[in-house]
């Protein structure tokens, strides 16, 4: 229990995959001007991280890696090049079965994460969260674990990034600056301040 | 006198006015005359709020309140650099300061009150000088640019700045992490009251990593070369409290309550910071809403993290320090009372306020205890509670609006 515990306060502050791997950087300056749609979007993460990481993590054991076709009779067959093809697939498909799902189901939050849950079967965060699933060797219950954290870590930082940009509102910003000159920098701030974990070993 | 100073304003004011022939300098004009006279402009449209309490002055109280520590700094730091000159037997010291107060004739002496004092602001002047000229100039220029004042505010920043450097920070140093802060943290934002994080707090942080041998570790708090001193907290995260009970250290909480510790100039002495602390408090500058969620968020966190040590969970020995330790080492007062409770970088709402500074009494313990790369964590706690502050208010806000609309349904 300890160790999942470790990997989810991990995946959320010490290796949070906006502020400490600069990922998903277009969603994460485009759609932090309203805390309300961050929100949205930070959630419509964490969902689809949490499903598709795993996901990921079954298709990576028991199709791709090498090995894995030894019931067959092909024990040397590898096939973790086709890995990134096979994730962004998944990725995808999962995306469109979930749109489609919430729609029959639950209209109101299909309603709420609107445009931003087909928008992030192109996010590099997922499929970054995939890749680092298969890197680190994460087993099925990790990557259940590591896909919520690391959704969870973005939607944390992207509503504190729409909280400061709506305050920023009243500021008197260089017009050269304004729009997303300012938003690198406000960026580049809040990262300073995430290195408070940088370092912690857990 | 005073009718002097006005009559000459008086008189080179009309080159500085639009179309005057020094009109690019009208921002040094109106800093030199607001400085000397509280100007007699009035608001001509409403919303009009008669107040005492202006720019200048909340500043002003704000230095006020400081003083008393940057005072004491001093005294310690030359104390304690005198005392280690004589226990080491050192004859001929090496650098200006040594050789100034030498010719003045005060000598390096531990006894010697005014010789301390003296000592001490030779390393306290050079820095806030650098702060204040490279500081102010950034701000006198983009004012001028960008057709601002310059207000008191860099006042507030450049002193506090200065005491929460090591004493022995080169002073191009000083002025990189002053142009940063100043720069990157208030003027992009549109100057004084517009930055969303406190400048003093970026540029110590902006130095504190990209030069860390300068600005962290054992031979920087005594400026002597070859002699360490870490700091208190440095003992206590690799030994446990019981690291200060030993004679080579011999730190007791009384000596850090007071302050007769190394460290940097402003922090050391808890009671001053406490006591300017209740003064800001006292002229309602500082929020006692942040300061008692600082302390109740630090109190909460580091009971849990000794519960967790007495239950056998951890085996670290940082994790076993008690509160009020945690109060009295390092820069926690001094965060708590004059960094946390900056208008500016906190949140604005009264029950944001509490989070908010919860958020920061939990972090500092955190780091702490829990990170081993730092021995110290207010400064990175408070940056970090600055980022969530605007979240933070957006959600209080939020929940009210919610609760109002059932009242009301």
């Amino acid at each position: 229990m300890e160790h999942y515990i470790a990997l989810f306060i991990r995946s959320i502050f010490i290796e949070n995959l906006a502020l400490s791997f600069f990922l998903g950087m277009c969603s994460f300056l485009a759609i932090s001007k309203q805390v309300e749609t961050a929100l949205g979007l930070g959630i419509a993460v964490i969902i689809v991280q949490g499903i598709t990481v795993p996901a990921n993590n079954l298709i990576y054991q028991f199709i791709l890696q090498e090995g894995a076709w030894a019931w067959a009779g092909y024990p040397e067959l590898d096939l973790s090049f086709l890995g990134l093809i096979s994730y962004i697939g998944v990725i995808a498909a999962i995306v469109q079965v979930l749109e489609m799902a919430l729609d029959r189901y639950f209209p109101a939050l299909y309603d709420a994460l609107g445009i931003y849950l087909p928008l992030i079967t192109v996010n590099c965060i997922v499929l970054a969260g995939a890749l680092f699933m298969v890197e680190r060797g994460y087993n099925f219950p990790e990557s259940v674990v590591y896909g919520i954290g690391g959704g969870t870590g973005f939607a944390m930082a992207i509503v504190a990034l729409a909280g400061i940009r709506e305050k920023l509102r009243y500021s008197d910003i260089p017009p050269p600056l304004q729009g997303l000159g300012i938003t690198f920098i406000t960026v580049g701030l809040i990262s300073m301040s995430f290195l408070a974990f940088s370092g912690i070993q857990l | 006198m005073s009718k002097m100073i006005r009559s000459f304003f008086d008189a080179i004011e009309p080159a500085f006015q639009r179309g005057g022939r020094l009109e690019h300098l009208s921002a040094v004009y109106e800093m030199f005359d607001t400085f000397f006279f509280t100007p007699s402009d009035v608001t001509h449209h409403a919303p009009h709020v008669r107040d005492a309490l202006d720019l200048k002055r909340l500043m002003s109280y704000v230095v006020l309140a400081v003083t008393p520590c940057a005072l004491w700094g001093m005294y310690i730091l030359g104390y304690n650099t005198n005392a280690a000159i004589v226990a080491q037997g050192i004859q001929d010291v090496a650098g200006w300061r040594a050789a100034f107060l030498t010719t003045i004739g005060l000598g390096l002496d531990p006894n010697n009150i005014l010789s301390c004092f003296v000592h001490g602001f030779l390393y306290f002047f050079p820095i806030y000088v650098v702060v204040m000229v490279v500081g102010l100039g950034i701000e006198t220029t983009f004012a001028a640019i960008r057709n601002h004042e310059v207000n008191e505010g860099f006042l507030v920043t450049g002193m506090l700045l200065t005491l929460i450097l090591p004493p022995t920070t080169p002073l191009w140093q000083v002025a990189l992490g002053v142009a940063f802060g100043v720069i990157f943290s208030k003027e992009v934002f549109g100057g004084t009251g517009k930055n969303f994080l406190n400048p003093a707090l970026v540029a110590r942080a902006f130095l504190y990593f990209s030069y860390p041998t300068s600005q962290t570790g054992d031979i920087i708090w005594i400026p002597l070369d070859g002699y360490t001193a870490a700091t208190a907290l440095s003992y206590v995260k690799t030994g446990g409290i019981a690291a200060l009970a030993d004679p080579a250290v011999n730190i007791d909480w009384m000596s850090a309550f007071l302050g007769t510790i190394a460290g940097s100039l402003g922090e050391t002495s808890t009671l001053l910071c406490l006591l300017g602390g209740a003064f800001l408090l006292y002229t309602r500058i500082a929020s006692w809403r942040i300061i008692s969620g600082v302390l109740l968020g630090m109190i909460a966190t580091s009971t849990l993290f000794n519960l967790l040590a007495y239950a056998g969970a951890v085996t670290a020995p940082a994790y076993a320090i008690p509160f009020y330790w945690h109060l009295v080492l390092g820069g926690f007062a001094f965060g708590a009372m004059f960094m946390a409770t900056d208008p500016v970088s906190a949140s604005s709402t009264n029950m944001g306020r509490w989070i908010y500074g919860a958020l920061i009494g939990f972090m500092v313990v955190m780091i702490r205890v829990v990170n081993p790369g730092f021995p110290e964590g207010m400064m990175l706690a408070i940056l970090f509670g600055n980022v969530f502050a605007p979240a933070i208010d957006y959600f209080v806000a939020q929940a009210n609006i919610k609760r109002r609309l059932l009242r009301n349904v």
